[in-house]
């Protein structure tokens, strides 16, 4: 009998959301944000989702849950209830870094999300203070290797997207330049206009201004193409590095068991807010790349997820930036 | 000065239009409002509030937004005098003479010459960032990790000169404090220090919840102790605002408290929290009877309001000419003109010209429209006292759970607010003050961080802090401060405050 009664809720409980979704969204749907108000993976999750409100009719509301590099509001949200009323923004470090850097992360990038779709990515930059003895690409990675542990090398915590590409970048070029962690990038910049650290690698929402002010120097861009931005930042192909492309993608997750007709309708809708002239040029202002037709599905999303994890997890163990 | 002037009549043109001038007006006041609920602090407001931007031009959401700034900034000083909880690090100090003047009657007092200071503080301070703006951003850049430090460490010896009483236990609740603020994610290594393995450790104590719960919640169980202190509070509301005595003993405060809380304003890395417990600190030193602080000394309040204003305006500044954000909420700035198509950066200046003088005359008219808002609610926020204390606490106590609630959304936050309002209770039953103890949280941090990283760029060679001028310049004040507090004339008339 209690088998029975059981089944008959499970079954009920279909129902019910079968009805859920083809209504879906009737309230509004928060979309938590892993990272404090203001900061790169925010402006682009207000700017996106301020279009798909209107297309879903219902207004999506933005709830950050900053701490320990993202994962913090990630495992909430991945722990939320799977009806669409709760999505969230995470990233490259959130769901491609994050296992190799938090050994007790309780969710599993590959396995506890349905992914929605990609949002839009922005890429990376090598650059260094104004003073730095080297004009190029080239020159910087010579003076790399004939200095090593004398340069300083920049980075905003632990965690952080300027320092797993921060790592990554030493492991290509093979050097190990001495790390100097800041809370956030703000005060990182600061002293790299003040000449009192080498160089960083980092996002280029932040360091354009800089660059086009001339108070840093930009080497490359580690993007295929170079960014309207910065028409004279190089890629790090054109300027002679292989093997350093990397771009901070933002993108759109449900929690795992989200039924498939709401994932898809909240997939629409992010695909028209990108195909929008207006949040377009927004989002490239910025600096930021979007993904092309085949990488907005949310089996493209998967795999990148997948493919990211692999990436991250030896570049990140091998250089014992292990959280614990 | 030909240009300041056409800079500022073009700001002021984009300023007092009908539309500016009101969302000037709905920032200060929203902002006023929300920062008077005890935890909800600028942060989370404009957080908040960010979506209902969205649809203005950007330099009218940035007015917006900074009224709400300011606006929040002043409310926190209200409910530091009234109820004794600040909300911000900066109101802290307010707390200490603010509210032992409310407890005298003189809550009208105190927070109208709170208003008055700010005001003028902040007329100073948009001056100070319209000349000399661009020009100050080299101090931003000066300041590194090494001066950092050493700025530090002149902060915790005013800690020590800040407590009444007893050195030893000053000094004891200074260590405390920035033991406290080694709780959580280790910057350099990302290790977890002293977190026993709970996730909500993880990230360290928020500042809020430390002192929200020591002041606040601890300020409540001190009253139920003994009720009939808050019956005198009743009884003798007193003068609403401060007459010409008050304004005499409280305009040099006001002044040297612009001067120190605009300097120190400009460093990067939230020099600006610096400000009101510097100012404090001069202040007592230069009494001729430093026994009055801590009892309701106007000045204890006059000059770190101003300082406290004047810092919070000057903060804009690397914001406004590096495009680098000095603090949290000039973080959320940057984020706020993002969105609306402004990439902050030292081109903001010349690219949109509108927008950056805009918000620098707005910050005149923000700070008129919070004395014009204020002052007559100073008369409200008193009769607020009257309400019986049984049924006042009950309504603090489910605002600060709400507020601290809305921080970081973790029920934790709000057990930790109880379990520290014991803490906070039982060090006052001791006689342990608990602002060293905060100023040591909130310097322990930027202190252990700046040292590290100085000491990883000079390769572990401590001689880098006394080779930079400046940073030598402030250990020495720092030395001077500590021989002067420990000498034993001086000592001698602490213990006597003590046992009295």
């Amino acid at each position: 009998m209690k088998k029975m009664t059981l089944a008959l809720a499970a079954l009920v409980g279909l129902a019910a959301t079968g009805v859920q979704a083809q209504t879906y969204p009737t309230r509004p749907v928060t979309m938590i944000v892993p990272f404090a108000a203001g900061g790169p993976t925010d402006v682009i999750a207000r700017i996106v989702s301020d279009h798909m409100s209107r297309t879903l009719g219902q207004q999506i509301v933005i709830e950050n849950v900053a701490g320990a590099g993202g994962t913090t509001g990630i495992t909430r949200a991945a722990q939320s209830q799977p009806d669409g009323y709760t999505i969230m923004m995470g990233h490259m470090g959130t769901h491609g870094a994050a296992p190799a850097l938090y050994p007790n992360l309780k969710y599993d990038p590959t396995k506890d999300f349905a992914p929605i779709g990609l949002a839009a990515g922005t890429p990376i930059l090598i650059v260094a203070k104004k003073d730095f003895p080297a004009n190029d690409l080239k020159g910087f990675l010579d003076y790399m290797k004939a200095n090593g542990e004398k340069v300083n090398m920049a980075h905003a915590g632990v965690g952080s997207v300027s320092h797993s590409t921060g790592i990554f970048f030493n492991s290509v070029i093979k050097a190990k330049p001495t790390m100097v962690a800041y809370r956030g990038t703000g005060p990182a910049l600061n002293d790299l206009m003040a000449n009192t650290v080498d160089f960083m690698t980092d996002q280029i929402v932040n360091v354009a201004p800089q660059i086009q002010g001339g108070n840093i120097k930009a080497f490359a861009i580690a993007t295929a193409q170079r960014s309207p931005a910065l028409p004279n930042v190089p890629t790090t192909k054109e300027a002679g590095l292989e093997g350093y492309e990397v771009s901070a993608w933002n993108a759109m997750f449900a929690p795992k068991g989200t039924p498939p007709e709401i994932v898809k309708k909240l997939n629409d809708a992010l695909v028209k807010a990108l195909d929008d002239e207006n949040t377009k040029k927004r989002l490239l202002d910025l600096g930021g790349v979007l993904p092309t037709g085949a990488e907005r599905s949310p089996e493209a999303l998967q795999k990148l997820v997948e493919s990211e994890v692999a990436r991250w997890t030896p570049v990140l163990k091998a250089a014992g930036a292990t959280a614990e | 000065m030909g240009d300041l002037f056409s800079n500022l009549s073009l700001g002021f043109g984009v300023a007092l239009t009908l539309q500016n001038l009101g969302l000037a007006f709905l920032g200060c006041l929203v902002g006023t409002l929300i920062g008077v609920l005890p935890g909800v602090g600028p942060i989370a407001t404009i957080a908040m509030l960010l979506p209902i931007t969205f649809g203005l031009d950007p330099t009218g959401a940035l007015i917006m937004l900074a009224g709400i700034y300011y606006g929040a900034q002043y409310g926190g000083s209200t409910t530091a005098i009234l109820v004794n909880i600040p909300g911000e690090a900066t109101s802290v100090v307010t707390a200490l003479d603010g509210h032992q003047m409310a407890r005298q009657g003189r809550a009208g007092v105190a927070l109208g010459i709170a208003a008055i200071g700010s005001f003028f503080a902040g007329t100073v301070a948009t001056l100070v960032i319209a000349a000399l703006g661009a020009p100050l951003t080299k101090l931003a850049l000066v300041f590194g990790p090494t001066e950092y430090f050493s700025l530090m460490v002149m902060g915790l010896v005013f800690a020590v000169v800040l407590a009444r009483g007893s050195i030893l236990k000053a000094i004891s609740m200074i260590l405390v404090g920035v033991l406290l603020s080694t709780v959580g994610t280790d910057l350099e290594t990302g290790e977890e220090r002293m977190t026993f393995g709970l996730p909500f450790l993880a990230d360290g104590i928020d500042f809020a919840v430390l002192a929200m719960g020591i002041f606040g919640i601890a300020e409540i169980l001190r009253n139920l102790d003994h009720t009939e202190s808050r019956d005198v509070v009743r009884q003798a509301i007193g003068r609403l605002l401060p007459n010409r005595d008050d304004f005499k003993q409280a305009y040099k405060p006001v002044l040297r408290g612009t001067l120190i809380g605009a300097t120190l304003g400009i460093l990067p890395g939230n020099g600006a929290v610096l400000g009101p417990f510097a100012a404090y600190t001069v202040e007592k030193k230069l009494a001729k009877d430093p026994r009055r602080f801590g009892r309701g000394a106007i000045e204890g309040v006059a000059g770190p309001e101003s300082a406290n204003n004047a810092g919070a305006q000057t903060s804009f500044i690397p914001l406004l000419t590096l495009g680098i954000p000095p603090n949290a909420v000039m973080a959320l700035m940057v984020g706020a003109m993002t969105i609306h198509g402004i990439v902050p950066g030292p081109q903001v200046m010349t690219r949109n010209p509108d927008l950056f003088w805009g918000m620098i005359a707005s910050m005149w008219v923000g700070n008129l429209m919070l004395l014009i808002i204020n002052l007559p609610l100073v008369g409200m926020w008193v009769r607020l006292l009257k309400v019986p204390y049984r049924l006042m606490f009950p309504a603090i106590l489910m605002f600060c759970c709400i507020g601290i609630y809305s921080i970081n959304s973790l029920p934790t936050d709000v057990m930790f607010i109880g379990l520290f309002g014991l803490v906070g209770y039982m060090l006052m039953k001791f006689g342990f003050e608990p602002a060293p103890m905060l100023l040591g949280f909130v310097l322990g941090k930027l202190m252990e961080e700046n040292l590290r990283r100085a000491l990883i760029i000079s390769r572990g060679s401590l001689d880098t802090f006394i080779d930079r001028p400046i940073s030598a310049g402030l250990l020495l004040v720092a030395l001077v401060l500590l021989v002067l507090a420990l000498l034993p004339s001086i000592r001698k008339g602490r213990d006597e405050v003590f046992t009295e």
